[in-house]
């Protein structure tokens, strides 16, 4: 069978428990560099969102450096997230099970695993938080620069400014209540954050939450061995 | 003719209205204040216009702005359009008129209209880096100003500049310091026709009608006053001889109003995100709360352990 779920560094070792290793050190730090802007983002972008979230500023030293520095911030994420993009997009294309999984969602969230189609390195739910990640910070940066005045408020339209901050709210929204999904499904689902922290989970998460991509890992080394 | 403004006072004078007497602040509220000021209103008249830029002058001089040496650009708008030093610029229009085919030359002071309803305000993220005073005058705070540029999203007549100096948003005050202290704004204090005069809103109104009388008995029919309706009227308010058609004074918008994406932005976005936002975490923490956390069980290890071969090794 084709491996394709399997992306480099991934690899089993066996003992007890089991453990498997499922991001590099690479994919680590690229993630956290991503994580850490996206916080900064949201927690910027909200000050000058809402009023009464305005006292945020105060963490970026006051309105004038949260607004110098957000766009600044959002070019580090777009950069890091593309590397992340790289990494993840074979993994996270859609596959048959997704849409059962997906249908299954009830059952996702009683904790009926055992009703749950087979899936392989990513779920239906972490493959929709990373095509929506990507499709809404490419809305973003776009949207972004548009209003991004201090360089480049000569290239458009006071019109086309406001369709673009209209957007650009509506996105980030959307982004942060996606992020909420990404973090709460990881504090959750026990044993995730270890993946991005140490790198590894242990045989147990893999076999009950992407049994598939265990499968496929012990496969391809029977392969090799 | 208008009575012309008294010169001033030498003896210091105290400010005659301040911070008790906002009806708006930007991103916060204000309690209603005790007192309603006298709405007050500068009149252009376009008609009385000569195209002398004295009001320019008067507005550089006033607020110390130093505007850098421009270039011709063989026209006479000079700066060409608004810039964070020059907070008002004569426009020049050169227009046929398709009736008499005699060309006429408009000339519109241009600035903030000081909106009753401003679209500045309304878009300000910045607490207190716009106010509006009961009066009528909308004025920006610059130590409060975060350069963001939204007041210029928010105008309905383009107005606000961001200084690439300080990154800060200027716009014509309509010399509110002069007027807290009884006089009025610069420009009407310069203009040599009495093209520009400043009072209150009725005075003006009055003023404006009396001089719309005149214009039509000279031919203008459609002279008439610019005060649109779109922003709740304006504190600055045009007497134009073709009233009919503001845009022919250098596109001068004929029903402005704040736009209704920033009404959509700053309205029903603003609750709609934070009540979504809040959702999605409301409903992670019940669903924690009922469901409790997803455990990996020891069957489950016991499993990786027999797929893996580990359990015989």
């Amino acid at each position: 069978m084709t491996a394709y779920d399997v992306e480099r560094g991934d690899a089993i070792h066996p003992g007890k428990p089991v453990t498997v290793d499922r991001y590099t050190g690479g994919a680590r730090i690229n993630h956290w560099i991503t994580a850490t802007s996206l916080v900064l983002l949201a927690l910027s972008g909200l000050a000058l969102f809402h009023p009464s979230l305005f006292f945020l500023t105060g963490l970026f030293g006051g309105g004038q450096w949260t607004r110098t520095i957000h766009p600044w911030i959002g070019v580090v994420l777009f950069f890091s997230f593309t590397g992340l993009f790289i990494r993840f997009w074979r993994a996270n294309l859609w596959k048959a099970e997704d849409g059962t999984w997906l249908a299954r969602l009830k059952d996702v969230l009683t904790g009926h695993e055992e009703r749950l189609p087979e899936v392989g390195k990513y779920n239906a739910g972490q493959k929709a938080v990373f095509w929506g990640m990507s499709l809404l910070i490419l809305i973003l940066i776009a949207s972004g620069f548009v209003i991004w005045d201090q360089y480049f408020a000569a290239y458009s339209t006071i019109d086309q400014k406001r369709i673009a901050v209209l957007i650009h709210a509506i996105a980030a929204v959307t982004i942060i209540c996606v992020w909420i999904v990404h973090v709460y499904a990881a504090i959750w689902v026990r044993g995730t954050i270890s993946a991005m922290t140490r790198g590894r989970v242990t045989g147990g998460w893999a076999w009950r939450h992407h049994r598939k991509w265990l499968r496929e890992l012990v496969g391809g080394k029977e392969r090799r061995s | 003719m208008f009575p012309p403004l008294p010169n001033p006072t030498v003896k210091p004078t105290p400010a005659q209205f301040g911070e008790q007497d906002l009806i708006r602040r930007s991103a916060s509220n204000v309690a209603p204040p005790a007192r309603q000021l006298t709405p007050v209103a500068k009149l252009i008249d376009t008609s009385k216009c000569i195209g002398c830029k004295a009001c320019q002058a008067a507005c550089l001089e006033w607020n110390d702005l130093r505007e850098k040496v421009g270039f011709n650009s063989g026209v006479l708008d000079n700066p060409l359009d608004l810039t964070p030093a020059s907070l008002t610029v004569m426009r020049f229009s050169e227009w046929i008129n398709p009736e008499t085919q005699n060309l006429e030359w408009l000339i519109r002071k241009d600035g903030c209209m000081h909106c009753a309803d401003p679209g500045c305000l309304k878009a300000c993220p910045a607490p207190g880096a716009i106010v509006q005073y009961s009066n009528g005058i909308v004025d920006f705070d610059h130590d409060r100003c975060i350069g963001c540029g939204y007041c210029i999203k928010g105008c309905p007549f383009n107005i606000p500049r961001i200084s690439q100096v300080d990154h800060k948003a200027y716009k014509c005050t309509l010399c509110s310091d002069r007027v807290a202290v009884g006089q009025g704004p610069a420009c009407a204090k310069a203009c040599p026709t009495q093209a520009i005069v400043f009072g209150t809103k009725e005075e003006m109104k009055q003023h404006a009608e009396g001089r719309i009388k005149d214009l039509k008995s000279r031919g203008f029919k459609n002279a008439g006053l610019y005060d649109p309706p779109g922003v709740g009227g304006t504190h600055v308010m045009y007497v134009l001889h073709h009233a009919d058609k503001p845009e022919i004074y250098a596109n001068l918008a004929r029903d402005p109003r704040i736009s209704p994406i920033v009404e959509l932005w700053k309205g029903v976005t603003k609750y709609a995100g934070l009540a979504a936002m809040g959702g999605f975490a409301a409903f992670g923490f019940l669903h924690y709360l009922i469901s409790g956390p997803n455990k990996v069980s020891e069957e489950d290890e016991k499993k990786a352990e027999q797929l893996t071969g580990s359990d015989v090794s």
